[in-house]
């Protein structure tokens, strides 16, 4: 299989690496960069539980191919702790019991992530649509809907 | 099998690539590598072009062209196309959107395809590298053509004229039932004098409501007015059974939000 050469930073670093032409973002953040935070679900573009950013757009890593991100910034839930602290969004999912089986929290925390960086104080209709595209087959949603108002009420308390 | 892909600077040369019997254009990825991660063997190449025309979105004297590779989110949010961003807005999750072109929904097979449901009621004309089509034309022949689509222009309707639903049992968003889109034009006293209205998920891919198209002319858009379209609406469909709905299901219902659609 050939092998291609791509760039792009993963949360701020940069990397290079020789993929297999063809191969998903996800397959390559997974097993070459080592970053699992992203899941592999239904790798049909269902599930949402891919999800990442790409130059700050929400993405399912599943249906895109890595070659197309070549010097694209791309964000993970992998990359949100700084130095130890969580982001106020992981904080608010483990406040608000907002993951039970965690699978899919990090497609779940990228989307809202994306919603909160354009909409810093979103209705609770807004965070519903923000989240439309992500399964959850065990929180029945509420606890996740809390979970990103409070991390926006946070980040609001923060800039205040 | 290995998949390779390949990126042209132009749509011409992405045209002559994908002349290859193991070649699949990639749009935004959303059915394309979804085949491909489904195990679909029938092809072994990506070909993409990274040609600026296919993102860009032209209005010129009330007529828009939208290239091929627009996403659904840049529809939805452009200023001059908010007449039709509901049906840009129907289409998937926030992901889905950010990456699902209009080229490739043009492709997408029921129930998938809303966007084109809009297209079909607008009465786009498609630019392919094999030249222009009319839509209906464009659909009819989607299966065989190996032709890249470049853009689709169309009129941009007036404010109140086009009109879009989506039925699905998944809210804020899901699968469709059905879409419907429509537009209507009607005199100064409320008579109909035009209608092109567009189904989706009754048929392999978009279909037009002709019966009910001409039985809404001259009609007034009231419960008693419509009640002929409405009962013409079903003709010469054949809806699709998936996990979602059976065809059965799907032909009671269309009737019922057919009308809604028109009464709204």
């Amino acid at each position: 299989m050939a092998k291609v050469p791509v760039q792009f930073t993963l949360n701020g670093e940069e990397k290079a690496e020789f993929v297999d032409s063809g191969a998903t973002l996800l397959k390559v953040v997974r097993d070459k960069l080592g970053d699992t935070s992203p899941k592999s679900g239904c790798n049909q573009g269902t599930c949402g539980a891919c999800s990442v950013l790409v130059d700050g757009e929400l993405r399912l890593s599943c249906l895109t191919l890595a070659e197309t991100c070549e010097g694209a910034h791309i964000v993970t839930t992998g990359g949100l702790a700084k130095d130890g602290v969580l982001h106020p969004l992981q904080r608010a999912f483990m406040d608000e019991f907002a993951a039970q089986c965690g699978f899919c929290t990090p497609g779940m925390i990228m989307a809202a992530k994306a919603l909160l960086d354009r909409t810093p104080d979103p209705s609770r209709d807004e965070v519903v649509e923000a989240l439309s595209g992500n399964i959850c087959r065990c929180t029945g949603y509420e606890p996740i809907i809390r979970a990103v108002l409070t991390a926006a009420r946070a980040n609001s308390q923060n800039a205040a | 099998m290995p998949l390779a892909l390949k990126t042209y600077s132009t749509v011409a040369e992405a045209g002559s690539a994908l002349k290859a019997a193991d070649a699949r254009y990639l749009g935004g990825g959303t059915l394309v590598v979804r085949a491909a991660n489904e195990g679909d063997l029938s092809f072994s190449t990506y070909v993409r072009s990274t040609d600026p025309l296919l993102s860009a979105i032209m209005v010129e004297a009330g007529v828009v062209t939208v290239g091929a590779g627009v996403t659904m989110a840049a529809v939805a949010r452009h200023p001059e196309l908010t007449a039709i961003a509901s049906a840009a807005k129907a289409v998937g999750g926030p992901a889905v959107r950010n990456m699902a072109t209009v080229g490739g929904n043009l492709f997408a097979a029921a129930p998938y395809g809303d966007f084109a449901v809009a297209l079909l009621a607008l009465d786009a004309t498609v630019h392919t590298t094999a030249g222009y089509l009319g839509i209906d034309e464009f659909l009819a022949g989607r299966d065989s053509s190996d032709a890249v689509v470049a853009s689709v222009s169309f009129a941009v309707p007036a404010a109140g004229k086009f009109r879009f639903l989506k039925a699905a049992r998944i809210k804020p968003k899901g699968v469709s039932i059905v879409s419907i889109a429509a537009v209507i034009e009607t005199d100064a006293g409320g008579k109909v004098t035009s209608a092109r209205i567009a189904l989706g998920c009754m048929a392999d891919r978009p279909i037009r409501a002709k019966g009910a198209e001409k039985a809404l002319i001259g009609a007034m858009l009231t419960e008693d007015g419509v009640a002929k379209a409405v009962a013409a609406v079903g003709e010469g469909t054949s809806p699709i059974t998936d996990a979602i709905a059976s065809a059965w299901y799907r032909s009671e219902v269309l009737p019922v939000h057919f009308r809604r659609l028109l009464l709204a």
